[in-house]
């Protein structure tokens, strides 16, 4: 099947229009993401599948120092100081950009049509006084498909030449399910809840990348009342995607990509990833294991406090009486406060991690496309290579045509060479870019999470005192 | 006839006989107590003026199983059918704790030393207020027993108290296990003996139908509790993961490559002092619940028992009492065996009156115990959860400050 083709494509074989019989095999590998939603239509002419495909399969293998007779990449070490030392206000004025001002709400999610074609309806509000936009505030309605086609219009566009494309949320069977099927229980409104905000997150985080907020797919996403429906749109969600990019590395045993990482900075920063993949994916377990818990917490305060109120009948001595059911009152009052608490804990929490897990993913995916970009430039120059010495050998023969061909040849793979040479310099410029804008982002929004969290809690804390005080005279009152 | 609140006042530790309203003839508590692999020995210390013991201040060590064969002999006492024999205390159970203890040494390879600490300590203190609850427990009881005028005077208490050998009060073989069994068997059957009948005497008839229902709804309330307390506890285990990762997360290497160094290295911290002050936050909470609630919850449920068990044996004195008319009426009618059967029906009145009138008090006592003690707890709950509630919002204000000015 598809994953097990030879390991290096030369790159001139695949072209952006090609509809091999082997392409459909690769949908095979996940029926379950690329038919998930009746509504979503699959089309063979995806820009996923083609990026997928022309970028050759990604090695997932760390790259290790290369004997000296590989050619290495030069990268202009000036950049190191320019990256390292530039703030993000210098990277703003570079692509001539106003301010960032923008806000981005999703709101009244609605229900259209019935039965399993149904969908819900979001409307995308944009108030901005950025100069890119037409207007000052306004709306249009989208529904879930169209976040994934701008999505994946983005990924195609961008993701292979460096860049941190947020990924899309989350696409869920069970939950849209209940949705069409028209359950109105508080589990399915909650998912609309989470969809919702998982959205409005999307995009905001979509239109704060300088670049990604130029782009017309975008704009047109905004502002355009009519969107053309994401016809021809892959139903891949991020995480599809990257499976798929896993298995086809996967299937790639035993290539070693030789890099020379004279940059130290690109090792370093990878295995930094790595290190904070594997932490957050390691706190988003434990922040869903304390919102299930704090769950439970409330339904056992909430039975407690029945309880309590029982045996507050049954106690024969009247202050007693009163004050126990006083007691039941008051756990009640904090049974409440626990579901409100494990709603901020997964809001404001659980969420953001499982986005940043999901964004990891996508820069270590932009790490491997510089890794294919690199092998893309290498194996041009062997090819010359091999070219040269064959145009070396038929200088001896007398074959003028034959020699010419190769001459042309030869030039068409400099240029190739040349073009690789300058696509990773370029993604890797990209990247340092990209990693700047986005540990800063972390680190300022686990910041305001926290922060949020924080203020949370106080309030937790001023309810309680509240209650506590109006429960002890009543304690004080028993005699 | 009233004997002192002190004994809910123990359920802290090391607060014990402040409140003893009763004279300084005779005080008891535990001075010390050794956890042992499998076993718990206590300390038992008494000061008394009382001319029966051999000095007015002496300890001996005992273990819970002399705790049990003491509160026995009390129940199987008829002289003390008429009282609420104070409820034995519960076994010590170390069991989870050093299940808990036993599985952190196996997984120390596959945390950080920080995370391994930090649970060993949490499981340390975990297993420390364990023993000091056992201890006060075991404390209680013999409280009460030395606060209570007949019951202080007796012999096999005194033995317990003085002699300083061991009691040889080995567990109970097969036989004797198998004995309790159907006596608690023919217990409950009687049960339905107590409910069922309507007492002539008003105030006995009310305290059955209060206690019945009330038994019921504490051990309701007391199991209700403890799974709340549990949800509790795994939150705030949840919390100290949390804690963990974050302070992984912010260890400066995380925040190395930012060109805002120093600021990160702050604000890395700030996030490490602000986690682990919640989780001290929600770990406190759950312990205060603990002490306060389900603790005294769980006595009561043990209290009301006995209180039953004495209704019930007033019940059975009642019975035997109405049987021993009813031999009597029938001695009488066939002319034979009128003395013995007089004599027969004279002692049961005798018992049933005197049950009954120690009963009454016992019971006015109980109440007024109970009211005491679920005041006391209940105050000083909500005195805590304020305490607790002021100080976390003053931590985690202070937090928000820093975090907000270093923006």
């Amino acid at each position: 099947d598809a994953c097990s083709e030879p390991a290096s494509l030369p790159a001139e074989d695949i072209s952006t229009n090609s509809n091999g019989p082997k392409q459909d095999l690769l949908f095979d590998e996940d029926p379950e993401d690329l038919f998930a939603e009746a509504t979503e239509e699959v089309s063979l002419d995806s820009p996923e599948r083609d990026l997928l495909l022309s970028d050759g399969p990604s090695p997932a293998i760390t790259p290790i120092t290369p004997p000296t007779s590989v050619i290495t990449p030069c990268i202009g070490h000036a950049h190191d100081d320019m990256f390292t030392h530039s703030s993000f206000d210098e990277i703003e004025e570079e692509e001539g950009g106003d301010l960032f001002d923008m806000n981005i709400s999703v709101s009244d999610p609605e229900k259209v049509g019935d039965g399993m074609n149904a969908y819900m309806a979001y409307k995308v509000t944009t108030k901005t006084s950025m100069s890119v936009f037409k207007r000052t505030e306004f709306s249009v309605k989208r529904r879930f498909s169209d976040f994934l086609g701008l999505h994946s219009k983005l990924a195609s566009k961008y993701l292979h030449v460096g860049y941190i494309v947020p990924p899309a949320p989350e696409k869920s069977i069970v939950g849209m399910t209940k949705v069409k099927v028209g359950k109105e229980d508080q589990s399915s409104n909650e998912f609309v809840e989470k969809r919702r905000s998982a959205l409005e997150r999307y995009l905001m985080r979509t239109v704060k990348h300088p670049v990604l907020l130029k782009d017309p797919d975008v704009l047109q996403f905004l502002e355009s009342s009519d969107l053309p429906r994401a016809v021809s749109t892959q139903a891949l969600s991020s995480a599809g995607l990257l499976r798929m990019v896993n298995k086809a590395a996967d299937a790639v045993n035993k290539m070693t990509i030789k890099m020379n990482e004279s940059d130290a900075w690109f090792e370093e920063k990878q295995q930094h990833f790595e290190n904070l993949d594997v932490q957050l994916r390691k706190l988003h377990a434990s922040v869903e294991s304390l919102v299930c818990h704090r769950k439970e917490l409330s339904v056992n305060t909430a039975q407690f406090a029945k309880s309590a109120a029982m045996l507050g009948n049954s106690e024969d001595h009247t202050a007693l009486s009163r004050a126990l059911s006083q007691l039941a009152e008051v756990e009640e009052k904090i049974d409440q406060l626990h579901q409100d608490q494990a709603n901020a804990d997964f809001y404001l929490f659980s969420e953001l991690l499982g986005d940043y897990v999901r964004l990891i993913t996508a820069v270590k995916g932009v790490f491997d496309h510089r890794m294919k970009t690199w092998q893309k430039w290498q194996d041009s120059q062997m090819l010359l290579q091999k070219k040269r010495e064959a145009e070396a050998k038929l200088q001896f023969t007398n074959k003028p045509d034959k020699l010419q061909q190769a001459k042309d040849e030869i030039k068409e793979l400099e240029g190739k060479v040349q073009q690789g040479e300058r696509d990773f310099e370029q993604i890797s410029k990209t990247i340092r870019k990209e990693v700047s804008r986005f540990e800063k982002d972390r680190v300022k929004d686990f910041k305001t999470i926290i922060i949020k969290y924080l203020e949370s809690l106080v309030q937790t804390q001023q309810q309680l005192i509240k209650y506590w005080e109006a429960f002890l005279p009543e304690a004080k009152a028993i005699s | 006839m009233h004997y002192g609140m002190c004994c809910l006042c123990v359920l802290q530790p090391r607060a014990v006989n402040v409140d003893l309203q009763t004279d300084a003839t005779l005080q008891v508590d535990i001075s010390d107590a050794l956890s042992e692999r499998d076993k718990v020995k206590f300390t038992v210390h008494t000061k008394s003026t009382l001319p029966n013991f051999k000095q007015n201040e002496f300890s001996v060590v005992r273990q819970h199983e002399e705790f049990i064969w003491l509160h026995d002999s009390f129940v199987e006492n008829e002289d003390y059918a008429g009282y609420i024999i104070p409820p034995a205390p519960p076994r010590p159970d170390f069991d989870a704790s050093r299940e808990k203890l036993q599985k952190l040494g196996e997984g120390e390879g596959s945390m950080t030393k920080e995370e391994f600490t930090k649970m060993k300590q949490e499981l340390e203190a975990e297993y420390l207020a364990i023993f000091k609850k056992t201890v006060a427990m075991h404390e209680v009881f013999l409280c009460r027993v030395a606060a209570h005028p007949v019951l202080r005077k007796d012999l096999n208490f005194h033995v317990f108290l003085e002699y300083n050998q061991d009691l040889s009060v080995r567990g109970k073989n097969k036989k004797e296990k198998l004995e309790d069994f159907f006596k608690n068997v023919v217990k409950s059957a009687d049960g339905v003996l107590v409910a069922g009948v309507k007492d002539v005497d008003d105030f006995f008839e009310h305290e059955k139908t209060f206690l019945l229902e009330y038994h019921n709804r504490v051990k309701d309330a007391s199991a209700k509790s403890d799974k709340m307390i549990r949800s509790h506890k795994s939150a705030a285990d949840d919390i100290n993961r949390i804690a963990s990762s974050l302070y992984t997360l912010g260890t400066p290497a995380m925040f190395k490559f930012e060109f805002e160094f120093t600021s990160s290295v702050v604000e890395s911290g700030l996030l490490r002092f602000c986690f682990i002050a919640l989780q001290k936050i929600e770990a406190r909470v759950a312990a205060d619940e603990d002490l306060k609630l389900a603790d005294l919850l769980k006595y009561y449920l043990r209290e009301s028992q006995a209180a039953k068990d004495l209704l019930y044996r007033r019940s059975r004195a009642l019975v035997d009492y109405e049987n021993a008319n009813k031999a009597l009426d029938k001695a009488r009618a066939k002319n034979r065996d009128v003395l013995q059967a007089e004599t027969s029906q004279q002692l049961c009145c005798h018992k049933f009156e005197k049950i009954s009138e120690s009963a009454k008090q016992e019971l006015i006592d109980f109440k007024t115990r109970r009211v005491a003690a679920f005041r006391k707890n209940l105050v000083e709950l909500a005195e805590l959860e304020l305490k607790h509630a002021k100080g976390n919002l003053q931590l985690l204000q202070s937090c928000l400050g820093v975090l907000k000015g270093n923006t």
